[in-house]
């Protein structure tokens, strides 16, 4: 029996038919094995770029190089990567500010990335929206949006021109737990369930919005996905910092959506290492709390785990790190030596012809 | 040259760009079944199908977002709200979304969608439902704003609008739904952005909008009758503002009446009586003068509504004051 079939066998995602309470997806050994090396491999690869791309943004924010509001996604790697590694070209991404990791995972070119950071010509949207919107529509790329909850009808609106056109996709949308205490969640979730759009909503639990830890500002406990049932959406929950569990759940999730033509929720249980933003002091937890999510690090346990099991080796692990950090150190020269955006750019792009 | 309501006018326009472009569909609360609550969209449910005509739950900022997202994927929305008040529980939606995500996306993207929205008061729907929030929404780059006044208008701006590759929104004095005017049997369009000169005079300038264009026709008469020969503009459009068209009127009458039937204070009148003197300033012999309804939220009772709002005596008795008349 394959591991996808397990999950369906044993119902580990709630339905309409099944009330009962669900258990968290992991990874077993057997899912690990049901993947080839070089998929391993670019997984970890992926999620390591995004690490050592978010140091590179802390250090260029500490020297000036990058301005504005900076979230970083380390810790939470397993979710992104994990989830669009599941996905096609043909489906749509759209989340919230903290998008590096969404982007990177979604291949969008480091370099120009990096470049919108530094607010240059030539990055993904010319230095107009920053590390907040990162934008590539050319991968279905659809922001980066700052206002939190804002991004989710824009999702279910891409998830409805697919239904409408009858195209072969979904929409996958991000968003963070404080955002489902705004209005626009339930009533995009209402929308998306009674249109049957082919949408996935995905949760990035990492227990905090901002300095609110979800126990302060949350009615209803400490999981999002019970509810789903209130919305007749079928709902899953996952160990966000593993990243095979991860791929795995948006892998169902996106068959489901596809076959049964609705909505689907994954909730993922993840954990920024980092402050909120650059800014954080983090005043309002604990280092114990932290240290404890750094023991379940996806950088450092997947791979000594694909080591354990004789998948790789340290030195293959080693070689990928040294060719990431090269990418990396070009992504900031990259972006570093490219021009400013000409002043003429201040009225272009408004509207369209 | 037929004579139709505004209503029927965006009828021919919706049905038009229905059965022209597959991309095209509606979507708003009780515009299907119920056949919308100004009844612009009735009969087009049996007619075009659930799929292009959406009833949406009461949820303007889901559906004014989805709408947004739809046309980010390609296609084109109408969406109907209401009222323009409503508007306001949705302005995330089309400020920070429509309004900005071209211009934060280094122009990726682009937001071909109309918003349709019944505006203004006089009808007796109180404080929460009167308001003119195009206004607001004028002030916005990245969306552009229109308001007929007339069938013609209101056909011709429909069709741009609906071709138009960026958010519209399109505010429909409630007013004058069933008001009646002339259209050509030919093919026409309204180019966004153009102002209307309704009448030709050499004496006075008096621009308004929407409903306000009715009043001043009607203000017209009456000043014709004390010797005074107005030149009158319909805006039309709001974002842009037609500055040409008032400027070239104000080189020949040398002199500006704004009028506004929303709400005085902070309006659109402002704005363009700030610029006209900046641009212009200097082909006027008078103070540009000012006409726009009482700064109160709307009352309920008809006396006391129809004193708020903005009618010819206002304009007449404004002239005959400022200028000395
Ligand atoms: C409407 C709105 N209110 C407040 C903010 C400020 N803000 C930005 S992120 C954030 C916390 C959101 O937390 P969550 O949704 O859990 O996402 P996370 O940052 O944890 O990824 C807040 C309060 C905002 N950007 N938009
Ligand atoms: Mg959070």
């Amino acid at each position: 029996m394959t591991s996808k079939q397990k999950i369906e066998k044993n119902k580990s995602f709630h339905d309409n038919d099944s009330k009962k309470s669900t258990k968290t997806l992991n990874s077993s050994n057997s899912t690990t094995r049901s993947l080839g090396k070089n998929e391993h491999l670019e997984l970890f690869r992926k999620m390591y770029l995004i690490r050592q791309f978010e140091n590179a943004c802390g250090q260029n924010y500490a020297n000036g190089n990058i301005r504005g509001f900076l979230h970083l996604y380390s810790g939470q790697e397993a979710t992104g990567v994990g989830s669009l590694s599941s996905l096609k070209d043909s489906d749509y991404i759209v989340t919230h500010y903290r998008d590096h990791g969404h982007a990177l995972a979604r291949g969008i070119d480091v370099n120009r990335s990096m470049a919108e950071l530094f607010g240059k010509k030539t990055g993904l949207s010319k230095g107009k929206g920053g590390s907040m919107h990162l934008f590539d529509a050319s991968k279905k790329f659809m922001g980066g949006h700052a206002i939190v909850g804002g991004q989710l009808p824009l999702a279910a609106g891409l998830a409805l021109s697919q239904q409408y056109d009858k195209k072969d996709g979904i929409t996958i949308c991000f968003f963070g737990d404080g955002s489902t205490n705004q209005g626009i969640y339930h009533e995009t979730l209402n929308l998306a369930a009674v249109w049957n759009l082919p949408i996935l909503f995905f949760l990035e639990n990492n227990m905090y919005g901002m300095g609110s830890s979800i126990e302060r500002v949350r009615a209803g406990g400490l999981d999002f996905f019970p509810a789903m049932n209130t919305y007749e959406i079928p709902s899953m929950e996952v160990d966000g910092m593993d990243v095979l569990a991860v791929r795995e759940a948006t892998e169902i999730a996106r068959e489901k959506i596809l076959k049964e033509k609705k909505p689907f929720f994954i909730e993922s249980k993840t954990f920024r290492f980092v402050g909120h933003s650059y800014a954080d002091g983090q005043k309002y937890r604990n280092q114990d709390e932290v240290i404890k999510w750094e023991q379940k690090d996806p950088i450092i346990v997947y791979p000594n785990k694909l080591i354990d099991m004789k998948i790789t080796t340290n030195d293959e692990i080693n070689n990928i790190k040294t060719e990431v950090d090269n990418v990396i150190n070009d992504a900031v020269k990259f972006a570093n030596e490219s021009e400013e955006p000409s002043l003429n750019e201040i009225f272009t792009d408004i509207l369209a012809e | 040259m037929p004579e139709i309501t505004i209503r029927e006018a965006l009828k021919i326009a919706l049905n038009e760009a229905m059965e022209n472009d597959e991309k095209v569909f509606i979507m708003g609360e009780d515009i299907g079944e119920y056949g919308g609550a100004y009844a612009v969209t009735d009969g087009f449910l049996k007619k075009f199908g659930s799929r292009r005509i959406k009833d949406t739950p009461i949820s303007e900022q889901a559906f004014v977002g989805a709408g947004i997202g739809a046309a980010v994927g390609g296609l084109r929305p109408v969406i109907e709200l209401m009222s323009i008040s409503f508007s306001l529980v949705a302005f995330d939606q089309i400020v920070n979304m429509a309004g900005n995500i071209r211009y934060m996306s280094g122009g990726q993207i682009s937001v071909p969608m109309v918003i349709r929205a019944p505006t203004g008061a006089g009808v007796q729907l109180a404080a929460t439902h009167s308001q003119s929030f195009e206004t607001w929404l004028a002030e916005v780059p990245g969306i552009k704003v229109v308001c007929p006044s007339n069938s013609y208008d209101a056909l011709g701006l429909m069709r741009s609008a609906i071709k138009d590759n960026n958010p519209v929104i399109f505010a429909e004095p409630a007013l004058l739904y069933g008001s009646k005017s002339n259209i050509p049997n030919e093919y026409f369009e309204v180019n966004l952005g153009d102002a209307n000169v309704m009448k030709e005079g050499d004496d006075i300038t008096i621009v308004s909008y929407g409903y306000g264009s009715k009043v001043l026709s009607d203000s017209a008469k009456k000043l014709e009758s004390i010797g005074i020969k107005p030149e009158l503009i319909d805006l039309r459009s709001l974002n842009p503002i037609d500055y040409q068209t008032i400027i070239h009127s104000i080189q020949k009458t040398n002199r500006l009446v704004l009028v506004d039937t929303a709400r005085k204070t902070g309006g659109i009148m402002a704005e363009i009586s700030a610029n006209i003197n900046e641009k212009a300033g200097e082909w006027l012999d008078g103070p540009i003068v000012r006409v726009g309804s009482k700064d109160v939220p709307w009352p309920y009772n008809k006396n006391l509504e129809q004193e708020v709002l903005t009618d010819s005596n206002n304009i007449l008795d404004t002239i005959k004051v400022s200028y000395g008349i």
